[in-house]
């Protein structure tokens, strides 16, 4: 889906959302309520300037709107893949718009993710996993990295990854996998609007994703060692 | 002088650390391995590569986790992400005087893919809860695994950084730049190249690491000792972002069109650029101390 006809049928009240550069910004309407909106698209990949763009666009929202709602809409391959992104610290970059975002939840911004199309990696990592609730369409991709490429770093013949991935959420590409880990809250299906009002209308609770990925069967130890760690426990919990 | 970078993870919290205050939290004798290595025949270790407790930093109480490189380069799993976010929150309950992460790590474990990298991105949100309630975070890195991919981002989302001028911090290793876009973009075999790009020198240059040190463990404790003693604000501000995006956008403007570290470090106003890779540490720092960039 692109970007256009996604905004029109989130927002069907009115949106104003501009494209530069790929990356995604402007406002929709929500009730009597502006929802700020930045995201990218053309599954474009982050380099320091996307991130820069999109982090100033979340500051001036703090600065110049307390409280506004942020929906970030995700769509990149990752990382941009350059030694210039490298040498100017592409990290540093990322961090920072990971911390832009963590400042807006901190300061009582809600904030919403939504994985429209793909979501790869380190692209992922500062925007939709660092929302409050990161959702996703059912026909989006969500990945680490292409099979083909984690059997040459891995050694892992293909074949064996390939047969892995058909009933195994770890390796396999798509929203459900992660819906069954606990790092997407829903996939939303049929009315966006409707979905996106209830999404914006629950309180964010810290992250509870390792709980959500232990209820849902596809995160059997993470939640456990969390816990016995907290608890001062050295055995988990059946 | 004891070097760092040699040094297993281990051994690290030994000497670093005051001697005999590291106190483990699920240690190797609780048997919590990777559920996911074994069905690709991958061996699995009874830490599954990282360390995590207290200790005691001359004197002050510290929370601390270290990863071992040795273990598949230190990367993040299912179950090693859990041990971070583990100490991290019981961090927050207990309130040390601050958070110790020997980093050396090539960032999400590929054989655990989607559940490694939900765990980064919570040993991130961890990094920042802890940081939230007014407990500074300090990397360290120095180790020859670097500190790469979700886990460089982490390493930025801390309070400091410490690095030798062997240790590398960035996002994408040079093998991925060079399978992606050809060895013309980055030669993933020129090592200087990649200290130059990647290595604790440019990084401090850049001020995206606070302090340079030799590699000695003894360097480092006094490094790590000294950031924590200096860490103010520790909770993330309006002000303090609007300011790193402001310094971030002037790095790029300055430097955006740079092809070369050496280029940059010349345009820092660096007269001999080619003799930096020959410092020793100390000099080095004192040497570049009129032009570094400071990035917080």
């Amino acid at each position: 889906m692109n970007w256009q006809t996604l905004t029109a049928a989130l927002f069907p009240q009115g949106c104003d959302v501009r494209e530069e550069h790929q990356v995604l910004t402007g406002g929709g309407t929500v009730g009597s309520d502006t929802v700020a909106v930045v995201g990218t698209t053309g599954h474009v990949p982050i380099g320091v300037e996307t991130a820069l763009a999109q982090a100033r666009f979340i500051l001036e929202t703090v600065r110049g709107h307390p409280g506004r709602p942020i929906l970030i809409l995700v769509d990149t391959q990752g990382q941009r893949l350059r030694h210039r992104d490298e040498m100017l610290g592409i990290n540093s970059y990322m961090a920072h718009l990971g911390k832009c975002v963590e400042l807006a939840r901190r300061r009582g911004h809600r904030i919403v993710a939504l994985v429209y199309d793909q979501a790869l990696s380190g692209g992922f990592i500062t925007s939709g996993l660092m929302a409050d609730a990161c959702y996703a369409l059912p026909d989006a991709t969500i990945r680490v990295m292409g099979l083909p490429a984690m059997a040459r770093i891995t050694k892992v013949p293909e074949e064996r990854l390939t047969e892995l991935a058909l009933d195994n959420p770890v390796f396999a590409p798509g929203p459900e996998n992660y819906l069954r880990m606990g790092g997407i809250e829903a996939i939303w299906r049929g009315d966006l609007a409707a979905a996106l009002v209830a999404a914006l209308a629950l309180d964010s609770n810290g992250d509870a994703r390792s709980a959500l990925g232990l209820a849902r069967g596809g995160r059997g130890l993470a939640q456990r060692v969390i816990a016995a760690i907290v608890a001062g426990d050295d055995v988990l919990a059946p | 002088m004891r070097s760092y970078l040699e040094a297993t993870a281990r051994e690290r919290l030994q000497r670093l650390l005051d001697p005999g205050s590291f106190q483990e939290f699920l240690p190797p004798s609780s048997r919590v391995v990777s559920p996911h290595l074994g069905q690709l025949n991958a061996p699995v270790a009874f830490d599954d590569g990282v360390a995590v407790g207290r200790a005691l930093l001359a004197g002050r109480p510290v929370f601390v986790a270290a990863q071992e490189g040795g273990f598949m380069g230190g990367a993040v799993g299912e179950v090693h992400g859990a041990k971070l976010v583990g100490m991290l929150r019981r961090a927050i309950n207990e309130q040390p005087d601050a958070v110790l992460l020997l980093l050396e790590t090539g960032g999400v474990r590929l054989h655990e893919a989607n559940a490694g990298l939900i765990a980064v991105s919570e040993v991130m949100r961890a990094v920042l809860d802890v940081r939230a309630a007014g407990i500074p975070v300090i990397a360290v890195i120095g180790g020859s695994n670097g500190c790469f991919g979700g886990m460089g981002i982490v390493a930025r989302c801390t309070n400091a950084i410490v690095m030798s001028e062997e240790a590398r911090l960035a996002m994408s290793g040079p093998e991925v730049i060079e399978t992606a876009s050809g060895v013309e973009e980055f030669d993933a075999r020129d090592r200087a190249l990649v200290w130059r790009t990647t290595g604790g020198k440019h990084r401090y240059l850049l001020g995206d690491c606070q302090a340079l040190v030799a590699d000695s463990v003894a360097a480092f404790r006094a490094a790590a000792l000294d950031q924590v003693d200096r860490a103010t604000a520790v909770p993330l501000t309006l002000d303090a972002l609007e300011q790193e995006q402001a310094l971030l956008t002037a790095r790029l403007d300055r430097f955006g069109h740079v092809r070369e570290p050496m280029e940059l470090w010349r345009a820092l106003g660096m007269d001999h650029p080619e003799a930096l890779p020959l410092l020793e540490a100390d000099a080095f720092v004192e040497h570049v101390a009129a032009v570094r960039l400071g990035a917080r």
